[in-house]
């Protein structure tokens, strides 16, 4: 397959979308490059899925404008728009073989550019071997698993040889093995087709793993966009900082370029603003230290096993959640003990 | 899930309802069967006796009478119109409600229900009221020769509006649980919205479909108190075939009306005997296309 020159640059002008009262999308604009993975990451009510739906052509923006390979989408149909869409729900034609399902973009096209019959069929096969599902045209959707299912899916929205491919939550409904095995072999399929790709997720862990780029939004807004070393290492805002891993939410003091914590400095800020601020430090930039060394003082509240290190949740007189610390040396502090914490990494945020 | 599955799955709650008193579901069930019995199988058993008490041969000419004929005509006439109306306006209508938000939805889903809550006679009367020959646009009409009341058009109207919900009832639920998702694959896929219906809604909700056409088909065919006011009762030319089974009564022709309405109980049976093969046959098939 030569998707790679089919692939076409998507560009997304100061999108808007209102429901009723509600502003689903407030200005969001985003250039996708040919072939590119993008991740839309989001909590619930973001409005990813709103975008996704823009983009697709089934729902109208109110402001701004979309535009495939520099044409305004608003002109082309739906057809000749040739978005592969793939559904949470999968959305397969419950009535229909997976063969028909596969062969349905190929089958409706107007007759003088539908391949004849016997290449539609070539085409099914192939597709069902891309998404190493071969042999299955006979089954109907109801006979396959959720897995199944959902490459299915995807081979139908490939047949039409996709410009765009867009995918809502396209690991949602599956438990967490089969995700992981998903995601992986769609990488790979990226990778061995080059179709530009937009997927919405929630699961910021599906994103950074996946994508060349996340774009993080909240309330209807693009906080960032970047690679997912940029956004996870640079976050920009406070809320791409707590949504994208851990972290713990420090209330601070900023003055003369230093986070101070209960009028001691607990972190080196950089920039010169005053003010309160927010410290977000994730459980691995903690070190612990001697009691009273520092100006994070407290005891650990208890010590849990957290996949291949130990963590430590420390209450800190001061501070009204318990701090995650990640316990990175064999000896594991007691629980009850009194401990200092010292922050080795971390960014700080002005205003509340 | 397989048939063996939920035999599986439904087998201790059985248990538990079989200990829980065989007297009472003794009770229950001669209690059913005996009100069928009475209000059901009696009744149209009596309605065969009585179309043949006096032969095959007084049947057939109860039913042979061209009073008798013009009726089935006009009852097979309103029924081929009322039924294709109802299934696009039925289709439509539930295409509107449980695929789209608008303003005002939760109003049409209570209009749709209001023929079932309204009593058929008023139905008919305000037909009259509308274009009789005192109505609102009675007269304007009969200066162009429309005749709407005591004529076919005034029969269709009335059917039409008794027979309307049996099929937006049936498809609103359905359409509501299938979602829209698949719609719009077709349509990101390329298909055009005609494409669409045919190829992805129609066969999804066909089950539905035919459920409310049996059933509207039905009720189109036996419809009488809004016919009955609308029609004017012209022997021959305005009377289907319920009217004319009441005409007959009155006149003491009871074969004759008995062999009538044994037509009618026919189709009833007819009906529901299809529907039950319906279920039959295509279970699996009905249960994916609600389940998936």
């Amino acid at each position: 397959m030569s998707a790679a020159q089919r692939s076409v640059p998507v560009v997304i002008e100061q999108a808007s979308r209102q429901f009723g009262g509600f502003a689903a999308l407030k200005g969001i604009s985003l250039a996708i490059a040919p072939g590119e993975l993008v991740a839309l990451l989001g909590p619930s009510g973001s409005g990813k899925t709103t975008l996704l739906r823009l983009i697709a052509g089934l729902d109208q923006a109110d402001q701004g404008r979309i535009l495939f390979d520099g044409v305004d989408a608003d002109v082309l149909s739906l057809r000749d728009r040739r978005i592969g869409m793939v559904f949470q729900s999968y959305a397969l034609f419950r009535h229909m073989t997976v063969a028909d399902n596969i062969a349905f973009g190929l089958r409706a096209r107007p007759r003088r550019t539908r391949p004849p019959e016997s290449e539609i069929r070539q085409r099914v096969g192939a597709l069902l071997d891309l998404v190493q599902l071969p042999g299955l045209e006979a089954r109907f959707p109801s006979q396959l698993s959720g897995g199944q299912r959902q490459r299915v899916a995807l081979a139908r929205a490939l047949a039409i040889e996709p410009r765009v491919l867009l995918l809502d939550e396209p690991f949602g409904a599956l438990d967490a093995k089969v995700r992981k095995d998903l995601r992986a072999w769609l990488r790979a399929l990226h990778d061995q087709t080059g179709h530009t790709t937009l997927f919405v997720t929630h699961d910021q862990e599906e994103a950074l793993e996946l994508a060349d780029r996340v774009a993080i939004l909240n309330d209807g807004l693009l906080e960032q966009v970047g690679t997912p070393d940029a956004v996870y290492d640079h976050p920009a805002t406070a809320f791409v900082c707590g949504f994208l891993g851990e972290a713990n939410h420090i209330p601070v003091e900023l003055k003369g370029g230093e986070a101070l914590f209960d009028g001691s400095p607990v972190f080196h800020a950089g920039a010169n603003t005053s003010g309160p601020g927010a410290l977000y430090v994730r459980p691995h930039h903690f070190r612990f230290d001697i009691p009273g060394a520092t100006a994070l003082d407290g005891h650990v509240a208890n010590v849990r096993r957290h996949g291949a290190i130990r963590r430590a949740e420390v209450a800190v007189r001061g501070l009204a959640r318990k701090l995650d610390v990640d316990i990175f040396s064999a000896v594991a502090p007691a629980v009850g003990e009194r401990v200092g914490l010292r922050v080795t990494g971390g960014h700080v945020f002005a205003g509340a | 899930m397989s048939d063996a599955n939920l035999a599986a799955i439904e087998m201790p709650e059985a248990r538990i309802a079989r200990r829980d008193g065989a007297a009472a579901r003794i009770v229950l069930v001669t209690l059913a069967l005996g009100f069928l019995a009475l209000f059901l199988a009696l009744p149209l058993a009596i309605v065969f006796i009585e179309a043949f008490a006096r032969g095959w041969q007084a049947y057939r000419n109860g039913l042979a009478d061209p009073d008798a004929l013009a009726a089935i005509w006009l009852t097979l006439v309103v029924a081929a119109i009322a039924v294709p109306v109802n299934v696009v306006v039925g289709i439509a209508g539930a295409w509107a409600i449980a695929k789209h938000e608008f303003r005002g939805k939760s109003l049409l889903v209570s209009l749709v229900d209001l023929p079932f809550s309204v009593s058929p006679v008023i139905a008919g009367l305000v037909f009259v009221l509308l274009f009789g020959a005192q109505g609102y646009f009675g007269p304007v009409l009969a200066s162009y020769g429309v005749e709407i009341i005591f004529a076919l058009p005034g029969i269709v109207l009335a059917t039409l509006f008794v027979t309307f919900p049996f099929i937006a009832r049936e498809l609103i639920p359905h359409m509501q649980a299938l979602g829209n998702a698949e719609e719009e694959t077709a349509l990101t896929l390329g298909a055009s919205g005609w494409r669409t219906f045919c190829m992805v809604t129609l066969p999804n909700i066909k089950w539905s479909l035919l459920y409310g056409v049996l059933l509207c088909n039905a009720r189109a065919m036996g419809e009488f108190g809004a016919v009955a006011v609308v029609s004017g009762k012209i022997r021959g030319l305005t009377t289907t075939m319920p009217l004319h089974v009441e005409i007959l009564y009155n006149e003491y022709m009871s074969v004759a009306a008995f062999a009538v309405a044994s037509l009618l109980a026919l189709l009833a049976l007819v009906t529901l005997a299809a529907k039950s093969f319906l279920e039959w046959r295509h279970a699996d098939e009905i249960a994916a296309s609600r389940r998936h």
